[in-house]
């Protein structure tokens, strides 16, 4: 089962893009399988929290996100661009309850 | 000798076989393989110790994808390695970038660091997995204005610090690490961070709170510093903070943001190599061979079809590399491979491993 994502990319072009439910995947990981950001831009650290290369803006949520990690604030505290509605993708893992999300990329930086 | 004068007697060229650039695990692997064929190896890489993303960003998290290893932390996997190719005495010229590739005549390469370090080699191995770290540089107007004018990102020599002012922005290992450090040095230290709360060993953070209840260190929190003052040398800083938007201007002779580090492909992108997608483009999987020969890219950095930017996958990738590589160095002579359990390990500091032979004797 897929559900679907508004994904707004770093030149500010808009898409919808299905996201499968059963990959175990996160959004980072779903931006690069649609190759919306350049290789080795996003997911540097491949996905722990520890680099902010998938900062993203969480515009519009169905549901209330899971609460950023300990882990995630910090490197939130030191990324660049922050906004109070930025969470790194990789923190963020695709499942049905959120159909119909919308994000938008942070800068590269 | 003192290291100055050792500095400027090696001002000859580094000579060796293969050249790696980046000291992750493919490049070090590298030293391995090539050692296996008497081929010499040296390594390049910007960040001051051995180990690549495996030491700087995660060397605490667990790989369970290494062959043989249902579970190996970065850091013990980096050791490891380090371990396995000491026979082959690698050479190491850290905490600097490769700047420049230039072909010489007869088929070699000269490689140039960004610190002026000269290299000669055969064969040149790019390992240099998404790029060297670069430290990150806050959001800030005429900051390149003030870089080494009261501006910098590293700190080199703790001692120009003594007697100045100085603030520091950032609160993980590398913030704390150093106000504990500069605390005793500086004639006033500032630290900045966006949020009242520090990630770092717990001990650090027990010591910064220490030094702030002393007052040798003083804190603003959650802050940031918002705009550089200053003609020719940054004179001040002014910090907002976040909570209330207050503003202050905070003189000061030094600002080190330390935000840490992230992977830039660099210089190497004017290498004159065919780059797709911040990675260097190589003949599939034949030798991992760029567009100029006796040029190869192993590991993360490369990309063919079908790539996976796996530390195994970078493993495969050394081993085919290397026999390439003495092909071109050894053009007339023939190799068979032979397995290590077969024909041992030599390594060229006369050490010698090798499977204990069995005995051929009759039992009476």
């Amino acid at each position: 089962m897929d559900i679907r994502i508004r994904i707004i990319d770093r030149n500010g072009e808009d898409h919808w893009v299905d996201a499968p439910v059963d990959m175990n995947m996160n959004l980072m990981e779903l931006v690069r399988s649609y190759e919306l950001a350049e290789e080795g831009t996003i997911g540097v650290c491949g996905g722990m929290a520890m680099c902010a290369s998938c900062q993203c803006y969480v515009l519009k949520s169905p549901i209330e996100l899971n609460e950023a990690s300990d882990e995630e604030e910090a490197m939130l505290s030191e990324a660049f661009y922050v906004k109070d509605n930025s969470r790194l993708g990789c923190q963020i893992f695709i499942q049905p309850e959120l159909d119909g999300l919308e994000i938008e990329l942070a800068p590269e930086s | 000798m003192s290291s100055e004068t050792l500095k400027s007697n090696t001002t000859s060229p580094i000579e060796t076989d293969i050249l790696i650039i980046g000291a992750g695990p493919t490049g070090l692997f590298t030293v391995f393989e090539a050692g296996l064929l008497q081929l010499k190896c040296h390594l390049i890489d910007a960040l001051p110790q051995p180990g690549g993303q495996c030491s700087e960003l995660y060397p605490k998290k667990p790989i369970y994808d290494i062959p043989g290893f249902p579970e190996v932390l970065a850091g013990d996997l980096v050791d490891n390695l380090l371990e396995q190719i000491k026979p082959f005495q690698p050479g190491f010229t850290l905490g600097e970038r490769a700047d420049t590739l230039e072909e010489l005549e007869g088929g070699k390469f000269k490689i140039t660091t960004n610190k002026g370090t000269e290299h000669i080699a055969s064969a040149v191995a790019i390992a240099g997995g998404l790029g060297s770290f670069e430290p990150r540089k806050p959001l800030l107007e005429n900051l390149e204005h003030f870089e080494d004018k009261g501006v910098a990102y590293i700190i080199r020599d703790p001692e120009y610090y003594r007697g100045k002012k100085v603030i520091l922005a950032g609160g993980g290992d590398s913030a704390l690490d150093w106000t504990i450090y500069l605390a005793e040095l500086a004639e006033e230290l500032t630290l900045v961070h966006r949020r009242n709360e520090f990630r770092g060993a717990l001990d650090s953070v027990e010591k910064v709170q220490q030094l702030k209840n002393e007052g040798k260190v003083k804190l603003i929190t959650p802050a940031e510093v918002v705009g550089l003052t200053g003609q020719e040398h940054l004179t001040a800083v002014t910090v907002k903070k976040t909570d209330t938007d207050e503003l202050s201007l905070i003189e000061v002779d030094e600002f080190v943001p330390l935000f840490g580090l992230s992977p830039k492909l660099g210089p190497l992108a004017d290498w004159g190599l065919e780059i797709e997608k911040n990675a260097i483009k190589v003949n599939n999987s034949l030798d991992y061979q760029t567009n100029r020969p006796g040029v190869y890219a192993i590991g993360d950095v490369n990309t063919y079809p079908g790539k996976l930017k796996l530390i195994l996958c970078g493993f495969h990738e050394a081993t085919l590399m290397v026999q390439s590589a003495y092909q071109r160095i050894f053009p007339d002579k023939r190799y068979v491979l032979k397995y290590t359990t077969v024909g041992g390990v030599t390594g060229f500091d006369g050490s010698k491993k090798e499977a204990p032979k069995a005995v051929v004797k009759k039992i009476e």
